[in-house]
């Protein structure tokens, strides 16, 4: 990545390099008799889309490839994002025709391969999560904690119950907090103590029998394991409320513990994360949410079964709240997150937590001389710093985060959680090698001594990446969002 | 020590309100546009809307952050400055000038005592009472 | 043998824990409640990769994919042809493998794609402003009945009957959420209230068959609701995009544009709007500026619409897209281009009206609904459609969907241009047989 600059491609898209007449690939003639088209004012007059030939065309996506840095080009350690590598035969599993051809709706008798894929990993996840029932449908992580929460109000309202309210940590992800409103419910913070771990008088304080549920994300966001978590199922239990799981974190705990056994009733986990599938630049990933069996019943549909005479088919739970995708969710991605565990078994999960987590705690040693560590514990597969010392130097975390491209790493994730103060979240997962892990401290070491000596060196970073830093405030201000001939 | 102008007064919430022959020009406090960081976009009523002193008023977005605006006084919305619209980061830059966000005829200026002075305005922030 | 995605070899651990200071790696887990810590996991043993590879080729082989067979099935997923520059681009490890575009210097090749995919979407359906996708038509169109709804204050939601049944259950799961009434019209039978936020219409509708909807943009209009088009992307190659007859919103189901079936999923979710709702809109956007250099180049933009910063204020708790399935729209839309696509539609018109002419003329058959279509109709079968079906399926033919439930003896069936003329003559034989 380092290097002369290259010319921006930016200044040029596919419309571009388009000339009238070219295509990329080749089309049948109409083999049957040409039927009377609709009348003209139905018909549209133009459609302005690029033409291409075949090389123009895969010479532009693949240069504009080059300008990514990406989980197969380099250390990607985005906190609790865990972006580890992606097995590459899981992609020629997934393309297979038997999977990748099957029509969503053709007769279940023609489809039992990919019914009894998706009812193991059903089976697996709940295994691994030590819970009763999981439906796989849900299509994203945020859209899997909808479910939950959508899953736990008919649950409530089933029992004649009428509750208004969600607890949520004040190191919540931001989905936490939108998904309490997207359900109808409102949402109150819960503070963490100086420990990192929930505060449970703060937590008493709040806790009635008008809340429905508390969400958790376990280990938090700080890369904690909540040490106060049995008291928590039992308080949230004792109030009839119930107890969610965020599994973003779920990397830390495979093998470890189930989180079915410390008291959640209700999780949710990311195949994209967790199970390695590939995050695609921003998905498509999958969801799929665990529950307790008082839970099942109101689980979205469909979910894989299996008949008296053991076929496979899809049902429909007692008392669905319905759909939450318009087929059975992303298969695609579930070929590979089953390809995954069927490649480790217990044994292998065990080995990436440990892994993760010896990884995570390993930066943490190296790099708290340097840069300050809000929470003195060890920590899970994540690590959080602060960038506060270094902005007594008038250099900000966003400014260390761009430096580290210079030295050929992917930031990690900052100003999250915001309970930390200029938050610097360290991820970087079981897949990769103490090398690596070795260089990253070298370049942030590096940097830490730059941020007293050289600040300037990190106010103007990146120096090296394809592109400068780029003006976002103009970006919000007057936002150009689509191509037109006048703006070339 | 902030300095705020001592021809206006101010909110709890961070906003002024310059008084003049019964018509209120409105705006942010220096201490509000360097909090919010970048602002990229308010969201204002209209020149006609009726507004409730210490009610929302609208919102201003930043990189970081979406804020609720209150309104220093009630009355009627008579101007909405057209230069934030399309260059919101002059609030920014001259928060207490070229930034101001609207003009509201006042229905009571006897609300004006409701509010803080310059001193007591800066008494607050030096007290780490700001937001 | 050692697992070849963890590269760490005991020797690497031993050094790391010795730096960490701790004795053995257990000790770090030494929050977990002791009674809980290391469960008994019962999954089966791992496999090599050979091993992998026959367990889930035989699982493969277990099916019989309908997108290999003679297919006229549609109902909402497509067999369309998928050129193979799009399979090629999104096997790029640089785009497979790279995260969401937080840190926009060193990811403009995801940026730069998904400010085509919008710029492509907004020609396509002729709208203002596209999101960087949603996870599938279904979700797009609620969270454009949300959007509506959000903007105009208002609480019911009006949907056309002719709309995909999964789309209205999709739609109806989260308006249970958010207490929104959900009122289903028929075509021919639209009443709008001052208290109804859109009017969501599906064109072609669920059947295949067009709906007027300039009538109804001018219902819409009248009532002061926003009118939400749900379109067939590959009809727009050939049809009026909906930004011509007064769209507000229009959605989609991207899966025909160069995804394929999957059982499923993943899939996109098309979202287009006119300019006044782009900071209503959910999901990601892509906006171009310039770098310091003044060099042009893409960011995510206008985010503090989103979850991460509004949180309960958000009017979605959308995080992720299907950015990787955009890309491959993206090729697909680069790929065949304007004359391409409008190719791809009047081959699916004129094929799907020479079945539809040739299974009318059979004995039995007829068609019950009226109107002009584009590549689905409905056909009244003389047997049960499912005994049809069966009887297809054993002379290896797919055929459409099951609708006896709305139409009696009714199905649904699909034609595309991968149907050959000698697929749809062989359908229309085992018609002839079947029905005799």
């Amino acid at each position: 990545m380092s290097g002369p600059q290259r010319p921006s491609m930016g200044a040029r898209l596919s419309f571009d390099l388009s000339r009238p007449g070219r295509i990329a690939t080749t089309l049948p003639q109409c083999d049957v008799p040409s039927a009377e088209l609709p009348p003209p004012d139905l018909l549209r007059e133009e459609l302005n889309l690029p033409e291409l030939s075949q090389p123009d065309l895969i010479r532009y996506f693949t240069n504009l490839s080059h300008l990514n840095f990406s989980v197969d080009g380099g250390f990607y350690p985005l906190g609790s994002c865990t972006m580890k590598y992606n097995p590459k035969v899981h992609e020629e599993l997934a393309r297979l025709p038997g999977f990748a051809q099957l029509h969503p709706l053709q007769p279940a008798e023609t489809a039992q391969g990919a019914l009894a894929l998706m009812y193991e990993l059903q089976r697996s996840l709940a295994e691994i999560t030590g819970m009763d029932t999981v439906s796989l449908t849900p299509a994203a992580g945020a859209h899997g904690e909808l479910t939950s929460i959508l899953t736990v109000k008919a649950y409530l309202e089933y029992k004649g119950e009428s509750r208004h309210k969600v607890l949520v940590p004040d190191s919540a992800h931001g989905t936490n907090p939108a998904t309490t409103a997207l359900s109808g419910f409102s949402c109150l913070p819960v503070a963490s103590d100086a420990q990192g771990n929930t505060d449970l008088g703060a937590l008493a304080a709040v806790l009635d029998e008008d809340v429905a549920a508390m969400m958790l994300t376990l280990p938090n966001t700080l890369g904690l394991f909540d040490q106060n978590i049995l008291r928590i199922a039992e308080m949230v239990h004792e109030k009839g409320a119930l107890l969610y799981c965020d599994g973003a974190n779920l990397n830390a705990l495979l093998g470890q513990v189930k989180l079915g056994d410390l008291g959640f009733d209700v999780l949710q986990m990311n195949l994209h994360k967790t199970f390695s599938t590939p995050h695609g630049g921003g998905g498509p990933g999958a969801g799929p949410v665990a529950v307790k069996a008082h839970l099942a019943p109101f689980l979205p549909s469909p979910q894989v079964g299996r008949e008296p005479d053991g076929r496979y088919a899809f049902q429909t739970p007692e008392h669905s709240i319905g759909r939450m995708v318009p087929f059975h969710g992303n298969f695609g991605i579930m070929v590979r997150a089953y390809a995954y565990i069927r490649s480790l078994g217990a044994e292998g999960l065990r080995e990436v937590s440990e892994n993760a987590v010896i990884n995570a705690n390993y930066l943490l040693a190296c790099l708290r001389d340097a840069y300050h560590l809000p929470y003195d514990r060890r920590c899970l597969h994540e690590v959080v710093f602060s960038g506060s010392r270094q902005r007594a130097k008038g250099v900000h975390t966003y400014d260390v985060a761009k430096r580290l491209m210079d030295y050929g790493f992917h930031p990690p994730t900052v100003y999250f959680p915001l309970i930390v103060d200029e938050a610097l979240m360290i991820e970087p997962t079981e897949t990769e090698s103490k090398e690596t892990l070795d260089a990253f401290c070298e370049a942030m070491l590096a940097i830490a001594r730059e941020a007293e000596e050289e600040p300037e060196l990190l106010r103007g970073a990146p120096h090296n990446a394809p592109l400068r830093r780029l003006d976002e405030a103009t970006a919000a201000r007057r936002p150009v969002l689509r191509w037109r001939k006048e703006n070339r | 020590m902030a300095n705020s102008p001592k021809d206006r007064r101010y909110t709890r919430e961070d906003e002024w309100v310059l008084a003049v022959d019964g018509e209120g020009t409105v705006g942010i406090t220096d201490f509000a546009q360097e909090q919010l960081g970048d602002i990229v976009y308010f969201d204002l009523p209209e020149p006609g809307a009726r507004v409730r002193q210490f009610a929302k008023l609208g919102e201003v977005e930043s990189m970081k952050a979406v804020s609720d605006l209150f309104s220093p006084v009630s009355g009627e919305v008579s101007e909405v400055n057209p230069q934030v619209a399309d260059s919101p980061e002059v609030v920014n830059k001259d928060p207490y000038g070229a930034g101001w966000l609207l003009k509201i005829k006042l229905a009571d200026p006897a609300e004006l005592d409701n509010l803080l002075s310059a001193e007591d305005y800066d008494a607050r922030l030096a007290e780490g009472e700001g937001h | 043998m050692s697992n070849p995605y963890i590269p760490n070899t005991e020797e690497d651990r031993r050094a790391m824990l010795a730096t960490i200071g701790v004795g053995a790696a257990g000790e770090l887990f030494a929050d977990i409640p002791s009674q809980h810590r290391n469960p008994a996991l019962n999954l089966p043993p791992p496999l090599s990769e050979p091993e992998l590879r026959r367990e889930l080729s035989q699982m493969a082989a277990g099916n019989r994919p309908a997108g290999e067979m003679p297919c006229f099935l549609g109902a909402g997923a497509y067999r369309h042809f998928i050129p193979s520059v799009v399979n090629h681009i999104i096997s790029r490890g640089e785009f497979a493998t790279a995260y969401t575009p937080y840190q926009p210097e060193i990811s403009q090749g995801t940026l730069q794609t998904i400010f085509e995919f919008q710029s492509l979407v907004c020609e396509l359906t002729g709208m203002d402003v596209s999101n960087a996708s949603m996870y599938d038509g279904a979700s797009a169109l609620t969270e454009a009945c949300l959007m509506a709804a959000a903007v105009t204050g208002r609480g019911r939601v009006a949907l056309l009957s002719t709309i995909h049944p999964h789309y209205e259950a999709v739609l109806r799961t989260y308006a249970a959420g958010r207490k929104l009434a959900v009122d289903v019209m028929e075509p021919r039978d639209v009443a709008l209230s001052a208290e109804h936020a859109c009017l969501a219409v599906q064109q072609p509708d669920f059947f295949g068959y067009l709906e007027d909807v300039t009538a109804l943009a001018e219902k819409a209009r009248a009532a002061g609701a926003r009118y939400i088009v749900a379109a067939d992307p590959i009809s727009l190659g050939l049809f009026r995009p909906p930004g011509e007859y007064g769209a507000d919103v229009v959605v989609a189901e991207g899966q025909s544009l160069g995804i394929p079936l999957s059982f499923g999923g993943p899939y996109l979710g098309i979202f287009a709007a006119r300019e006044k709702y782009v900071r209503q809109m959910p999901g990601r956007i892509v906006g171009r500026t310039t770098d310091s250099e003044g060099r042009a180049g893409y960011v995510l933009t206008l985010q503090t619409r989103e979850q991460h910063i509004r949180r309960e204020r958000a009017t979605s708790n959308i995080c992720s897209n299907e950015q990787l399935v955009a890309l491959a729209a993206t090729v697909y839309l680069c790929a065949l281009g304007r004359q391409g696509l409008r190719r791809v539609a009047e081959l699916c018109y004129h094929k799907a009206h020479y079945a539809a002419e040739a299974i009318a003329a059979l004995p039995g058959y007829s068609l019950p609904l009226e109107g002009t279509f584009f590549k689905e109709f409905v056909v009244r079968c003389p047997r049960p459609p499912e005994e049809t079906n069966a009887a297809l399926l054993e002379r290896g033919i797919i055929g459409g969907l099951d609708l006896s439930d709305r139409i009696e003896k009714g199905m649904l069936l699909c034609v595309t241009e991968m149907n050959s003329r000698q697929e749809i003559d062989g359908l229309v034989t085992a018609l002839k047989e079947v029905g005799s």
